[in-house]
């Protein structure tokens, strides 16, 4: 029963040896110039430290929440993409049912004003 | 590689009614995109028409034999269909009400209508619902549509609250409900209703695979607990049913309690159905506890939304006496109480949306004082509503308590049995009250209410079936009894 978990146990080693050993050649081999911008904390080209109650525009949300929509749809694309050949046209009938109703909720949101920055 | 998925077209036949109403969300959602401001009416007859074919396929599927489709997911029975066309049915006349309020106070939204489609839709897969997860699905369909129901009114600060908590706990229960099915799940290795039901009860069992059965069946009984409203997972109804819109409180008041008693019997009786030593104990405190405080903390409330809110309690705590005697004719009665209790509550809101003026919510209680003498007919039928949910013969409400009081004497709960009559006498004290208020008091203003034919014709085809019913119960109760 437990020989089941071998392929765990080498996925972990090879993990640890994998992150352990890239740094430890870039501390071996890179080049060391420290300077103020480098050592300070990386905040994707924002100031690194601010209030965290700042204002910012309500329709980043709206964005979001669309971008997390349509970006989840990927999450069930993808498993029927790597199958699709052994579902045959049934899978195919399936995944337009899902995708038409995506796309009906796509025309709502375009329709809506959703998507207009302005 | 195999094809293990068989298409077969019979299969959607049987998922007729469901395909039906999701074609047509999608169809009036895009239509009501289209229409300028003067066919603003059309999405509201459009979902009446879907609503009204949805409920004839369902109708017309009455009698078919039992099927299990959709890999044992997805079930079609008697009891399945008639309560989609109660569903249904039930959800056509509260969107009678529902236009004339909408209309009153600005809320006049296609996506109103879409949003109510899509809660139905949720409520026929949970009805239809044979494995956990289709059960589930159906559940938080209803769910989300009806925290964006409740927040459609998002300028009055009362009502984003209402949607907030409900939202909140909804989750928590949605929570603890995932916990319990997946400890079924990982006790007894599946999730349709069937197998579960063969593992339960398979004499076979041992004593450390019930015990971790009986821990899952704990947190099921809770999440079911919770959409029902039972005491001591109420404290959302009293706060929802008064932040809500009206039209909103009658939706989410009467259909989902038909849709949750019908997940109630797919998870604890053909699922569980072995287990009922194990859970008739929780459901005899729930609902001992349901029937005082409802009955009891209803007495002080001063809006009438809150009021029947408590009231829902006390009758959820009926309902649920009905499975703690574990015999067919108890799930029978349940089955009776749940739909009378749709037939009134449906009455009661629809009072209290007709007495809004444009802006106003007619929710105190001391805005009945006098009702009789300007509207004499709301008032009489406010009055039945009142005498029926209060038990009062002839009307329906008094055999809806009767036949489950009956069952629970028969099983030999005498002692629950009286202290249930304890607490409906002390109920009826508020219930005639608002008769008191309508009948023996002068009113404070002086106008005539008008609402549209509709409604008035809805409100007394309603009204007129709680006495009518009331006088020849046999009919709806031979229904309730055939379901199971």
């Amino acid at each position: 029963m437990l020989e089941n978990y071998l392929p765990v146990v080498v996925f972990i080693f090879l993990g640890v040896a994998f992150g352990v050993g890239l740094t430890l050649i870039g501390w071996l081999l890179g080049p060391s110039k420290p300077n103020e911008e480098k050592n300070s904390q990386f905040e994707c080209g924002f100031p690194a430290f601010e209030d965290s109650r700042m204002h910012f525009n309500v329709r980043y949300y709206l964005v979001a929440i669309l971008f997390i929509l349509f970006d989840l749809e990927v999450a069930f694309v993808f498993p029927w993409a790597v199958v699709q050949s052994g579902l045959g046209w049934f899978g195919f009938v399936v995944i337009s049912v899902f995708l038409f109703l995506l796309v009906v909720g796509f025309i709502f949101e375009w329709k809506k004003g959703a998507l207009e920055w302005e | 590689m195999t094809n293990n998925f068989s298409f077969e077209i019979n299969s959607l036949l049987v998922a007729l009614p469901e395909i039906f109403l999701l074609s047509s969300i999608v169809i009036v959602l895009i239509i009501d995109l289209f229409l300028t401001s003067k066919f603003r009416q059309a999405t509201y007859y459009l979902t009446q028409l879907s609503l009204m074919v949805t409920g004839i396929l369902s109708f017309n599927l009455i009698g078919h034999p039992e099927t299990v489709i959709f890999s044992n997911s997805f079930i079609l029975d008697n009891m399945a269909s008639v309560f989609k066309v109660f569903i249904t049915g039930s959800s056509m006349v509260a969107m009678v009400y529902t236009r004339h309020y909408l209309l009153q106070h600005s809320l006049y939204r296609g996506e109103y209508f879409v949003l109510v489609m899509l809660a139905v839709l949720g409520m026929m897969v949970m009805v239809s619902g044979y494995s956990m997860l289709t059960l589930y699905m159906g559940l938080e369909i209803l769910s989300l549509s009806l925290y964006t129901l409740i927040a459609i009114a998002r300028n009055r600060s009362i009502a984003v609250e209402a949607a907030l908590k409900y939202f909140v706990l909804g989750a928590i229960a949605s929570g603890l409900l995932l916990y319990g099915i997946s400890m079924v799940y990982g006790i007894s290795g599946s999730i349709n209703i069937s197998d579960i039901s063969a593992f339960a009860h398979d004499p076979s069992i041992n004593s450390r695979d019930t015990l971790i059965l009986n821990f899952g069946l704990v947190f099921l009984v809770i999440g079911i607990a919770f959409k029902l409203g039972a005491v001591p997972f109420h404290m959302w109804v009293p706060d929802v049913y008064e932040g809500a819109p009206t039209s909103v409180t009658m939706f989410l008041s009467t259909v989902p309690k038909i849709a949750a008693l019908a997940m109630l019997v797919r998870i604890l009786v053909d699922g569980l159905g072995s287990m009922h030593d194990y859970w008739s104990d929780l459901f005899l405190a729930l609902s001992l506890l349901s029937i005082s405080v409802g009955s009891v903390v209803a007495l002080m409330q001063t809006n009438i939304k809150r009021m029947l809110a408590y009231s829902t309690i006390s009758h959820v705590g009926f309902i649920m006496l009905g499975f703690v005697t574990g015999v067919v004719s108890g799930y029978g009665a349940a089955i009776f109480y749940v739909l009378v209790y749709v037939l009134m509550s449906l009455a009661a809101f629809g009072v209290i949306i007709i007495l809004n003026n444009k802006g106003y919510e007619a929710d105190q209680i001391s805005d009945y004082k006098g009702l009789s003498k300007n509207s004499p007919w709301f008032a009489l039928v406010m009055l039945i509503v009142m005498l029926s949910m209060a038990g009062v013969p002839p009307f329906i409400g008094f055999y809806s308590k009767f036949s489950i009081l009956q069952e629970v004497v028969s099983a030999g709960f005498i002692t629950v049995a009286i202290i249930a009559v304890v607490f409906a006498v002390i109920s009826a004290y508020y219930y005639l009250k608002i008769i008191k208020f309508m009948y023996f008091d002068e009113s404070d203003k002086d106008e005539t209410i008008s609402a549209p034919m509709d409604i008035k014709l809805i409100l007394s085809i309603n009204g007129s079936l709680i006495l009518v019913v009331g006088l020849f119960p046999d009919r709806l109760m031979n229904i309730s009894m055939s379901l199971l």
